[in-house]
């Protein structure tokens, strides 16, 4: 239980830390609020020669909000869920960032840090899939933007960031005035990885949906559900429409069986929390409950 | 040998100077380097708590941090919370209202005491079972120890003692 030697660098600016990848390339691994990376390497699960850690890098760790938020990588999931300028404009991130592990966990752990590790089983990948948000990726020789469904999409425990390239910061555009929010999430004791989950957004057109967006994670992989979506789509919200986009997602998510649950037992999960979310979002749609 | 670097780590306000391998954990350099075995390792991947220590204030676990990163940051230990010969009253709480047996989960579970009491200092049962569950404990079925941060909860409000 102890990891295998490496070579251990700590920059402190952004420039100096891709300028570290680029020599080490494969050889080299971001460790970040290091909740998930060092128990792999603990584990000697992962063996990487050289550990960049980027926490000295004060330029990553930022909430900034006019509507839109942009998370800084290295922001702490702490800081995430205390945050007021979070929770006022984009109150499913302040829930769902409370249900990842305990919070000595989400005292170390980091925003970016969560969604690059891109756990199956973790919040951080399908809220944002979610929420339609974007990432930029900078490497020395530049910088490009991704959307969350570029970076994460159809991966498991990897992201389509190159090895010279760092997760800088993390989009999520502001909701609509007319959309509701939910989250649900069923894991055996509170602070565990999901059995599964769904994240919801809808908006609303009177008493019909006008869009939805459904990202669910405790699969195979965190995925948009675009089918139980588009059955949405001008349908009346009542429990007619989120049963059958219950239905549809739960025969569309990717899942797999573990030693936690069967793969029936979470395609099950699926329908039900997506149901539940969409109950959730369509009965908070105006930002009544804030 | 391998590379090694030097750090001091400011651990209970003493700052001591140790030359480690990065690889080394906070929670080794903790027990091996500086002597204070009180912070104890369970699983070693951040599963069950017992190495938890505060880190500028925040409680973080031991286990997940490398001892070069513990630099520049004021860390207390089980050690450092009582005053002197004094117990801290998270401790007392434990020792009165039966919170250990065996004593492995115990620096873990006081430190997350200690830290939940600093948020709020008049927690619910729920509320101290949610946020201690980072906290594994094999033999006290947890009732003692929800009793016992509760116990010290009120003794802390009487004293006007702040976590």
């Amino acid at each position: 239980m102890k990891p295998a030697v490496f070579s251990y660098s700590a920059p402190e600016s952004i420039e100096e830390a891709l300028g570290l990848l680029a020599e080490h390339g494969s050889e080299a691994k971001v460790l970040a609020g290091g909740q998930s990376l060092v128990p792999l390497l603990n584990f000697r699960l992962a063996r990487p020669a050289h550990i960049v850690d980027i926490n000295g890098i004060g330029e990553l760790s930022y909430i900034s909000s006019n509507g839109s938020l942009r998370l800084g990588a290295l922001t702490r999931l702490t800081a995430v869920e205390e945050s007021g300028d979070v929770s006022s404009g984009h109150p499913i991130i302040t829930r769902a960032v409370s249900h990842i592990g305990h919070r000595a966990i989400r005292n170390r752990g980091t925003i970016g840090g969560s969604l690059a590790h891109n756990d199956p089983a973790a919040e951080t990948p399908a809220l944002l899939l979610a929420l339609d948000s974007e990432v930029t990726a900078r490497s020395a020789g530049g910088e490009r933007t991704l959307s969350a469904q570029e970076l994460v999409g159809d991966r498991f425990f990897e992201t389509s960031l190159g090895d010279d390239e760092l997760l800088t910061e993390i989009r999520i555009p502001a909701l609509a005035a007319s959309s509701g929010w939910g989250f649900q999430e069923l894991s055996r004791r509170h602070g565990d990885f999901a059995l599964a989950g769904v994240a919801a957004v809808v908006t609303m057109d009177g008493g019909a949906i006008s869009s939805a967006a459904l990202g669910a994670f405790g699969g195979a992989y965190a995925a948009r559900l675009p089918e139980a979506e588009a059955a949405l789509v001008g349908a009346e919200a009542g429990e007619a429409a989120f049963a059958a986009a219950g239905e549809r997602a739960a025969a569309e998510f990717p899942t797999t069986s573990d030693v936690h649950g069967s793969e029936e037992y979470r395609r099950h999960l699926i329908g039900v929390l997506t149901g539940r979310a969409l109950a959730e979002a369509t009965s908070n749609t105006g930002g009544e409950n804030g | 040998m391998a590379e090694t670097i030097t750090v001091v780590l400011d651990v209970n306000g003493v700052g001591k100077e140790i030359s480690v391998e990065p690889r080394k954990t906070l929670a080794d350099a903790i027990r091996e380097d500086l002597g204070l075995t009180g912070t104890h390792l369970g699983c070693e991947h951040g599963v069950c708590g017992a190495c938890t220590v505060l880190m500028d204030g925040e409680m973080v676990r031991s286990c997940l941090l490398f001892a070069v990163q513990g630099a520049g940051a004021e860390i207390t230990t089980i050690e450092g919370i009582g005053d002197g010969g004094e117990l801290h009253p998270m401790q007392r709480a434990f020792s009165e209202y039966h919170g250990l047996q065996c004593g492995f989960c115990t620096p873990g579970m006081i430190l997350a005491g200690i830290d939940v009491l600093r948020r709020n200092p008049d927690p619910g049962p729920q509320e101290i079972r949610e946020e201690m569950g980072g906290n594994i404990c094999r033999c006290t079925g947890y009732q003692k120890i929800v009793e016992s941060v509760q116990a010290a909860a009120a003794e802390m409000s009487k004293e006007g003692v702040s976590a």
